[in-house]
């Protein structure tokens, strides 16, 4: 493949930038905005790289998306870039949702302002499960093959969402044996020299 | 609210947070059961009312939901401090501290050593492993935010607004605030 340039930070102050206007964009949860800024329109990660990272962010204790910035920050100006983008993530959100609370403190009941919450509430859950559908497209590429891939998505699924099994067992688990299974994979495709 | 917090209960209320921080795998707000009853049920320290309505504002505002617990923060510092904001100043840095620390310096070691080990193959097969896991959970997080908004024949139009929206969302470019403004004023003149 040639070797392109790719877009990455410019700077810490780019980062800490960068993650401040896509913090202020998510109402309701900044996970859509991250994947729709840093895949697709900065294109600092790829749909492939996004999962990855999304994947320890999500194993690891402490709020996901404050775990990707860090993580994303540290990849490219080590410690000072990963607290840039953890600051950038946490700052400006933080004084408006404190600004908020002084000002709603008395009014977060009465109808209109109830009524934009739950409007915004449920836009923000599609935006949530678009993420999901928009990453979906890169298990084509994943080793475990397509078909395994989306049995065990759908797994997950019933489990979580209709189940309400806690997230440290269905991580174990499914997660467990599906880790498994691509670390049997792997080693079959280094035999036949399949991996690139 | 009023309530009395001695130097020790400050220090208290650092350590719950400190303690829930490693144990909250998938976002801090699946430790907010706990985080209820400690502060409000057992202490005393917050009202039901401030509780939940601190999920709901971190959760309608911009910016990362774990602010709900800078919100308890300041709440806990108004009711200690009379309503005198460098109390629910201290409040906040107390909770964010403590539920932040732990879990970013993990965070921060395990993925350094990932992403320096990225081509051992018990790394990549973890990655490749989770990867259809993962998104699943995003899949479910937006089902269970919708249910959240009652599954009675009533709240159809919610439901909709929902498929609508990640149906736009997956298939075209429409920019989210555009959708978001969109859900905000359909509640506010009460159409959904």
């Amino acid at each position: 493949m040639p070797a392109s340039p790719r877009p990455q930070p410019q700077s810490v102050a780019d980062l800490f930038w960068s993650f401040t206007r896509l913090a202020l964009q998510g109402f309701g949860g900044v996970l859509a905005i991250v994947q729709h800024e840093m895949v697709e329109k900065k294109q600092w990660l790829t749909r492939e790289e996004f999962i990855e990272d999304w994947a320890v962010a999500q194993i690891l204790p402490g709020p996901n998306v404050v775990n990707l910035s860090l993580m994303i920050g540290d990849r490219y100006f080590g410690l000072r870039g990963a607290l840039a983008a953890l600051a950038g993530m946490l700052t400006f959100p933080l004084l408006i949702v404190l600004a908020l609370a002084a000002i709603f403190a008395g009014i977060s009941d009465s109808g209109g302002v109830a009524g934009a919450l739950r409007g915004m509430g449920a836009v923000a859950a599609g935006l949530i499960a678009a993420t999901g559908l928009k990453l979906a497209g890169a298990l084509q590429k994943n080793v475990m093959g397509t078909l395994l891939c989306w049995l065990l998505a759908a797994l997950t699924f019933i489990a979580i969402a209709v189940l309400r099994v806690p997230l440290v067992w269905v991580l174990l688990t499914i997660g467990g044996a599906a880790c498994i299974w691509a670390y049997r994979q792997l080693g079959r495709y280094r035999v036949l020299g399949g991996d690139s | 609210m009023i309530v009395t917090m001695t130097l020790g209960d400050w220090l208290a209320l650092l350590t719950h947070f400190l303690s829930l921080s490693l144990l909250s795998i998938g976002g801090a707000i699946t430790t907010a059961p706990d985080m209820h009853r400690y502060l409000v049920d057992q202490r005393h320290w917050l009202s039901d009312a401030q509780f939940t309505s601190s999920i709901a504002l971190a959760q309608a505002a911009p910016g990362p939901n774990v602010l709900f617990i800078a919100l308890l923060g300041w709440n806990i510092g108004m009711n200690a401090g009379g309503n005198h904001w460098p109390y629910a100043a201290l409040g906040v840095l107390l909770a964010m501290i403590g539920i932040l620390v732990p879990s970013t310096t993990l965070t921060f070691a395990a993925a350094r050593w990932g992403h320096q080990n990225r081509e051992l193959r018990a790394v990549r097969a973890f990655k490749q492993g989770m990867a259809p896991i993962v998104i699943a959970l995003l899949i479910a997080t937006g089902w269970i935010l919708a249910s959240s908004q009652g599954s009675t024949i009533k709240s159809w139009p919610l439901w909709l607004l929902t498929a609508v929206t990640a149906l736009l969302v997956w298939r075209t470019r429409i920019h989210m605030l555009w959708l978001l403004a969109a859900g905000g004023l359909l509640g506010w003149f009460g159409w959904i």
